[in-house]
C-alpha cells in the first residue's frame, strides 16, 4: 500500500529526513516511536504534502501512485488522512460545513452527486458516537476553543467520517485521559479493516496497549533505526532511547 | 492692446460643470440653503496631499476631469432585479418615474426629495442640519444636488415593506450630487437599501449626501452596496443623529468602482442609544475604497460596535479611519471598534487608522485591528482533507466575512451579497 523508499527531506536547508525506508502493506499497524525532535511530525507532513518540506531523494509509492507528485488535496482524495499533531483552530467554519464540503469535495473529484443530506447526517451522527461526541460540536467553528482532548477527538471524528485507507495517527494520544485515549483507540480499531492501514506516532506505550502494532519502528535522528514487533516498545518504555542511539552508532 | 486672461482655479472649473442645472424649483428655505452652501464654497478649497483627511485618497484625477450632467433617462435596459415592493430610481441624480414603483403604506412617506420640498414640514424643518459644513465635497452638494429620495417613518409606525433606493449612473463622464432625507419618528422603525450602480463604463463622478434623523425609541437599518463600474467614482457622505434609546445600524458593503470615499459621521445626542457600524469590501484590479468613520458619543449610556472588513485583491487598496470621540459627560459608555483586513497579494494594500479620543472616565472602549493574509496552516488543514486549493480559499474567506454578512438584515440582500462573495472567490488563484 505504502512504499517510502530512501526518503530525504529538509526544510530551510536544514535535512531533517535522512533516508527513511518504510512498507506499510494493507491490514497492517505500524507504531513510530523516537525521541523529540527525531523527524516522526516532518515524515507525516511529508507524506501529507505540506509544501514547505522539499524532499531532496528518495520515492513515495501509495497505492501504486507516486504520492509525492500529488497535491496535499489530492492525497487526502486517494485515502491518505493525516490526524495532526497540533489541530488547527479555522473560526468561522463550522465542524459540520467542513466535513460536508470535503465529502463532497472528493465526491465531486469521482464524479458523484454531492451526498444526500440524510445519508450525511445519519453518518455524522454514527462517527460522532464513535468517538464519544455525538452532536457536540457540530456547529462550533473548527477546533475553536477546543480542548487539547476535544482537538484530538476531533481529528478521530474528521478520520472516521472520511474513511481513508491509510490513517497517520501523529501523537493522537498526548494531552488525552485514560478514558479519553480509550475512546480514540476503540474508534481506530473499529474502523480498521483488511484493506487499510494505520501507522501511530506515539511516545507511550500505553496507547500501544489498545492499539496493536504488527510492527514498532524508532525514528531516530531522520533515519528508522531499529524495528521490531509489540514487545519493542515496552522495551523503549523501560530503558528509553540511548542504547538505540547506541546500537545505531556501534552499527 | 491689452488682454486680461484669467485662469480659470481647478475649483471653479469643476463647479462650472453645474452651472447648467436649473434649480429655480427650489423654494424657501431650500432656496436659502443652496445659496448659503454656495457661498460657503468661495472660501473653500479641494483637500491636497497635506490635508490630513484625505492622506491616504487624492482627489486630483477625480477633480481634473470633464463631466457632463448625465441624461435623465437610460439609453439601454438596465435589469434592477429588485424584489421589493418600494424602490425609489434616479438617473443621474434625477428621478426616473418610469423605473421606480412603490406600494403605499400607512404612516410612511417614500417620494422623491423634489416632491417633499413642495411642502413638507419635517423636511423643511431638518434639512441641511447635519451635513458638514466645513466638508467641500458636503457643501458642493447642499448647493448643486439634484434629486434623491426623502423617507419618513412617522410615529410608532413598524414598516413592513423594505424601502429600496437606487442611484444609476448612466452615460460617460456623468456627475451627479443624489440628496436623500431620512427621518425616523419616536419609536418608528425601518430596514432600508441605498444602492449605486452604473448603466455603463467609462468614468463617472456621484457626490451625494444622506441625512438620518433617528427619533427616540426608533430603529433604523441601512444597508448600502456600491456596485458601480470598475471606473466610477463615487463620494458618499452619511450622517446620522440619534436621539435616546434609539438604535442605528448601517451596513456599506463596497463592491466595485475606481474610487469610493465614504465618509460616516454619526451623533449620539440622547442616552441609552445603540449603533452598529458596519463595513465589508471586496477589492479587485486598482480599486481604491477609503472609509472614514466618526462616532461622537455625546450623552452617557450608549453603545456603539463598529467592525469594518477588506479583502484587498490585484493592486488595490483600502483606508480605515475610525475615530470614536467621547465628550467628558459621556460617562458608561461602551465603544468597540474592530478592523480586519485579509491582503491577497503583494501589490495590495490596507491603511488602517483606528483613532479613539477619549474624555469620560468611566467608559469600556475597546479598538484593535489586524492586517495579514491568509492563514496558510489553516489551508493546508483543509486541503489535507481533500478540499481543493480554490475551495479552501474560498471557505477561509467566507468565514472571514460571515459575520458581516450576518449582519445584513433583509434575507434577499444576505443572498445576494453571499452570491457576490461566492462567486468572486470561486476563482481565487
Ligand atoms: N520550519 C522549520 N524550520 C526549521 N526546522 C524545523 C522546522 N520544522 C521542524 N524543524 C526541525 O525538524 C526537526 C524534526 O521535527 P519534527 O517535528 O519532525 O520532530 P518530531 O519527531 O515530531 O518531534 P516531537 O516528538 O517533539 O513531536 C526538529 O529539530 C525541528 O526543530
Ligand atoms: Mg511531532
Amino acid at each position: 500500500m505504502l512504499k517510502i523508499k530512501n526518503l530525504h527531506a529538509s526544510i530551510e536547508d536544514n535535512e531533517i529526513l535522512k533516508g527513511i525506508n518504510l512498507e506499510v502493506k494493507p491490514g497492517e499497524v505500524h507504531a513510530i516511536m523516537g525521541p523529540n525532535g527525531s523527524g516522526k511530525s516532518t515524515l507525516s507532513s511529508v507524506l501529507a504534502g505540506r509544501d514547505e518540506y522539499e524532499v531532496t531523494e528518495g520515492s513515495v509509492e501509495f497505492l501504486g501512485q507516486d504520492l509525492l507528485d500529488m497535491e496535499a488535496e489530492d492525497r487526502a482524495r486517494a485515502g491518505v488522512f493525516l490526524a495532526f499533531q497540533y489541530p488547527v483552530e479555522i473560526p468561522g467554519v463550522s465542524n459540520i460545513n467542513f466535513l460536508k464540503t470535503a465529502i463532497n469535495e472528493a465526491r465531486e473529484k469521482k464524479g458523484l452527486e454531492p451526498m444526500p443530506a440524510k445519508e450525511f447526517l445519519s453518518r455524522v451522527k454514527e462517527k460522532a458516537k464513535l468517538v464519544g461526541l455525538e452532536g457536540k460540536f457540530n456547529n462550533r467553528s473548527v477546533n475553536e476553543g477546543f480542548s487539547g482532548g476535544e482537538k484530538k477527538r476531533n481529528e478521530i471524528f474528521q478520520m472516521a467520517m472520511l474513511e481513508p485507507k491509510l490513517a497517520i495517527l501523529d501523537e493522537t494520544d498526548s494531552g488525552l485521559d485514560i478514558d479519553a485515549l480509550k475512546v480514540v483507540a476503540d474508534g481506530v480499531n473499529k474502523l480498521k479493516s483488511p484493506d487499510n492501514a494505520t501507522i501511530v506516532i506515539t511516545h507511550y506505550q500505553r496507547l500501544l496497549d489498545y492499539i496493536i502494532p504488527d510492527y514498532v519502528h524508532v525514528l531516530s535522528n531522520g533515519k528508522i533505526v531499529k524495528t521490531g514487533g509489540k514487545e519493542l516498545a515496552l522495551e523503549l518504555e523501560e530503558r528509553g532511547y540511548d542504547w538505540i542511539k547506541e546500537e545505531a552508532v556501534n552499527a | 492692446m491689452l488682454e486680461a486672461t484669467v485662469e480659470m482655479s481647478q475649483k471653479d472649473k469643476f463647479l462650472s460643470h453645474f452651472g447648467m442645472i436649473d434649480f429655480s424649483f427650489d423654494k424657501s428655505p431650500f432656496k436659502e440653503k443652496r445659496k448659503e452652501a454656495e457661498d460657503r464654497l468661495s472660501n473653500m478649497e479641494f483637500p491636497t496631499s497635506k490635508t490630513e483627511y484625505w492622506k491616504y485618497t487624492r482627489v486630483n484625477k477625480l477633480i481634473r476631469q470633464e463631466y457632463i450632467l448625465g441624461e435623465q433617462e437610460l439609453s439601454s435596459e438596465i435589469d434592477l432585479g429588485v424584489p421589493t415592493e418600494n424602490c425609489l430610481v434616479f438617473i443621474n441624480g434625477y428621478y426616473s418615474e418610469e423605473l421606480s414603483w412603490t406600494k403605499s403604506e400607512e404612516g410612511i412617506d417614500f417620494m422623491p426629495l423634489s416632491k417633499a420640498k413642495e411642502g413638507n414640514q419635517p423636511l423643511a424643518d431638518r434639512f441641511d442640519q447635519l451635513s458638514k459644513k466645513e466638508e467641500i465635497f458636503s457643501t458642493i452638494n447642499s448647493a448643486y444636488h439634484q434629486d434623491g429620495v426623502f423617507f419618513h417613518a412617522k410615529k410608532g409606525k413598524l414598516a413592513e415593506s423594505v424601502y429600496y433606493v437606487i442611484n444609476i449612473s448612466a452615460g460617460e463622464k456623468a456627475i451627479s450630487n443624489p440628496r436623500n432625507m431620512v427621518i425616523m419618528d419616536e419609536g418608528s422603525s425601518a430596514k432600508m437599501i441605498f444602492k449605486n450602480l452604473s448603466a455603463s463604463e467609462g468614468y463617472s463622478f456621484t457626490n451625494q449626501l444622506t441625512e438620518y434623523f433617528v427619533g427616540r425609541n426608533a430603529n433604523l437599518e441601512v444597508n448600502k452596496i456600491e456596485s458601480e463600474s470598475d471606473e466610477a467614482f463615487l463620494i458618499s457622505n452619511d450622517e446620522c443623529q440619534q436621539d435616546e434609546s434609539s438604535q442605528f445600524k448601517i451596513n456599506t458593503i463596497s463592491l466595485s468602482g475606481a474610487l469610493l470615499r465614504n465618509n460616516l459621521n454619526i451623533d449620539l445626542n440622547g442616552s441609552h442609544t445603540e449603533t452598529w457600524m458596519n463595513g465589508l469590501s471586496l477589492l479587485h484590479g486598482k480599486q481604491h475604497v477609503d472609509h472614514h468613520t466618526l462616532i461622537h458619543h455625546r450623552e452617557p449610556d450608549c453603545v456603539s460596535h463598529e467592525l469594518y472588513k477588506t479583502i484587498a485583491d490585484d493592486a488595490s487598496t483600502g483606508v480605515f479611519n475610525g475615530k470614536v470621540y467621547v465628550h467628558p459627560i459621556a460617562q458608561k459608555t461602551n465603544a468597540y471598534q474592530s478592523n480586519a483586513n485579509m491582503v491577497l497579494t503583494d501589490e495590495a494594500a490596507v491603511y488602517s487608522k483606528p483613532e479613539l479620543e477619549i474624555y469620560a472616565d468611566d467608559v469600556k472602549c475597546s479598538h484593535g485591528s489586524t492586517t495579514g493574509q491568509l492563514d496558510e496552516e489553516a489551508l493546508f488543514y483543509l486541503r489535507s482533507r481533500g478540499i481543493g486549493q480554490k475551495k479552501a480559499i474560498a471557505v477561509l474567506l467566507n468565514a472571514f466575512l460571515s459575520d458581516l454578512v450576518e449582519h445584513i438584515g433583509v434575507e434577499h440582500l444576505r443572498e445576494e451579497v453571499q452570491a457576490v462573495i461566492d462567486e468572486k472567490y470561486s476563482g481565487v488563484k
